[in-house]
């Protein structure tokens, strides 16, 4: 069995693994492996061929597989290491050893002094929802569809239902009709939908595709091949209302009804989760409550935004690499809960008497028109931001400045107040 | 006239005032491209579009844009050209895979390489 001794290991060569790796090699860290699982790097932004990334980060408006090919490309320049077709099978925690498995070298053991985990996330499958009716073909994740059509060139129906409005689920609505299949609905449970506003405009009324919110599906048809599924209202319980039911005749249906971050190798090693984000639970820096354990991207938490993505993790890859060095301060940590109207925030724990700006990013519990976000710290206020719309399909974030970050003394509380 | 803009996440509610068909005042953007988007959207609306088509001599099929964005009102048509491309491997990233689409002076470029 073969083993090496790295000092940053990255597990996972999407946008997060690949940003936190040009990071660290910038900061000086040579000895710097990536592990990817598939053929190619660039994660799921090999399949997302729409527009609409990088306008933050490039300000410029680029398709997935365009703003994945500039990290590659970055990466490479840099002479950083892409091990592909190789996956990690487990994480030791305490000693820093990964087990990981390809074809072309068998079973490793890599040591490393840092673990930058950069997995991603997954999709919520049917079974996590308890839709009644049959096991049938024409089910699929909008991702696995998204998967066939653009990298694989299949299509996977002809007449399409679509259950969830989030945002695969939306810009498949619009991919499956431009290459040619009729999408008949799309199907959400909440009064809102999860998705981006501008994604509701160019793939659903654009196509005249109708959106049902406060909708489900409640039952599913076929025997060999999906015959047809029944959708009905639902109260503010979100049950069905009998009498409701509308029936479309469909041989396909897919769910995009939230994304799951991919912890098995996080929990494996002893990483602590967070129940509200089901990503690990961070300082400042991103660390774990392992030392020398980072996590960023959507392992972390689901992200709306590939530039935040990118962000994030480039904090990371500092940060480990700062760690790797002994130049990363730690000691005592501040907490930081979620107020009213506000879920999931990340980082939960900042490091005390540190002085360098801090993202607060969380979900919003609801929709608030109007409103602000109020970030207070022992009971004193300590930033604001006002926006026109706070809803759960968009990420917040807010920042303190580096000056307030020197001065925080007790836990810090995100709340959303409406005006 | 209320429209949503889609030029960034953020989705700005935008209120447009139209005379005539020529628009005389945008509100509820945050930014200049917000106004821009409102001026073309009541007139012309324009989309980029993306797309995959197969290539041949490779089993994955390459992923294209219009280079700009192009009259909403042609997409269609500009799916049906698309379809009737011949292309085969190797095709570079930002290659021009048919050139002035739908007569729309905006060309169609490969978004990846293939089988290069």
């Amino acid at each position: 069995m073969n083993s090496k001794c790295v000092d940053i290991l990255v597990i996972g060569a999407g946008p997060a693994g690949l940003a936190a790796a040009i990071a660290a090699k910038e900061d000086g860290i040579d000895n710097l492996l990536v592990l990817e699982r598939e053929h190619n790097p660039g994660g799921i932004l090999r399949q997302c061929i729409h527009n609409g990334f990088g306008l933050h980060r490039f300000k410029e408006e680029l398709t997935g597989p365009e703003y994945a090919q500039r990290d590659i490309d970055r990466a490479r320049e840099m002479g950083i290491e892409i091990q592909t077709d190789t996956t990690v099978l487990s994480v030791d925690g305490k000693t820093h050893t990964v087990t990981c498995v390809s074809s072309a070298h068998g079973v490793e053991i890599i040591t490393a002094k840092a673990i930058i985990l950069a997995m991603g996330c997954r999709e919520r499958p049917r079974g996590a929802l308890g839709t009644p009716g049959t096991r049938c073909a024409g089910i699929y994740s909008a991702g696995t569809a998204q998967k066939f059509v653009n990298l694989e060139g299949y299509m996977p129906g002809k007449r399409v239902v679509i259950l969830g409005s989030g945002d695969i689920g939306l810009i498949m609505a619009r991919r499956m009709t431009l290459q040619g299949a009729k999408v008949l609905a799309c199907v959400e449970l909440m009064p809102f939908s999860s998705g981006l506003n501008r994604n509701i405009v160019q793939c659903l009324n654009d196509y005249d595709i109708p959106l049902y919110l406060s909708h489900t599906v409640i039952d599913i048809k076929g025997r060999e091949r999906l015959t047809g599924v029944t959708v009905a209202k639902v109260d503010a319980n979100r049950q069905p209302i009998p009498g409701s039911e509308i029936e479309f005749d469909c041989d396909t249906l897919l769910l995009s009804v939230g994304l799951i971050p991919e912890n098995e190798l996080s929990e494996g090693a002893g990483v602590k989760l967070s129940p509200l984000t089901s990503g690990a639970e961070v300082d400042d820096v991103l660390q774990t409550n392992l030392p020398g354990i980072f996590a960023c991207g959507n392992v972390l938490h689901v992200h709306d935004l590939v530039d935040h993505v990118s962000n994030e993790s480039f904090r990371a890859g500092h940060a480990a690499a700062a760690y790797v060095r002994g130049q990363l301060s730690g000691g005592d940590t501040l907490d930081v809960r979620d107020g009213d109207g506000v879920r999931g925030t990340v980082p939960q724990r900042i490091r005390k008497g540190v002085s360098e700006e801090v993202d607060l990013m969380f979900r919003p519990s609801g929709v608030f028109r109007n409103a602000t976000c109020i970030v207070t710290c022992g009971g004193r206020e300590i930033a604001r931001k006002k926006a026109p719309i706070f809803t759960p399909g968009e990420m917040a974030v807010v920042k303190l400045k580096p000056e307030i970050v020197a001065g925080l003394d007790d836990t810090v509380t995100v709340t959303i107040e409406r005006s | 006239m209320e429209i949503t803009c889609i030029n960034c996440p953020v989705g700005c509610r935008l209120s447009v005032t139209l005379e005539n068909g020529q628009v005389t005042s945008v509100t509820g953007n945050t930014c200049k491209r917000g106004e821009i988007y409102a001026r073309q959207e009541c007139v012309d609306p324009q989309r980029m579009v993306t797309a995959v088509i197969p290539v041949a001599g490779s089993a994955m099929p390459l992923s294209v844009k219009t280079r700009t964005p192009i009259p909403k009102k042609l997409i269609d048509e500009c799916m049906k050209a698309l379809s009737a491309v011949e292309i085969a491997a190797p095709v570079k990233a930002g290659s021009v895979v048919l050139a002035n689409v739908c007569g729309t002076g905006v060309d169609i470029i490969a978004t990846k390489s293939v089988g290069a």
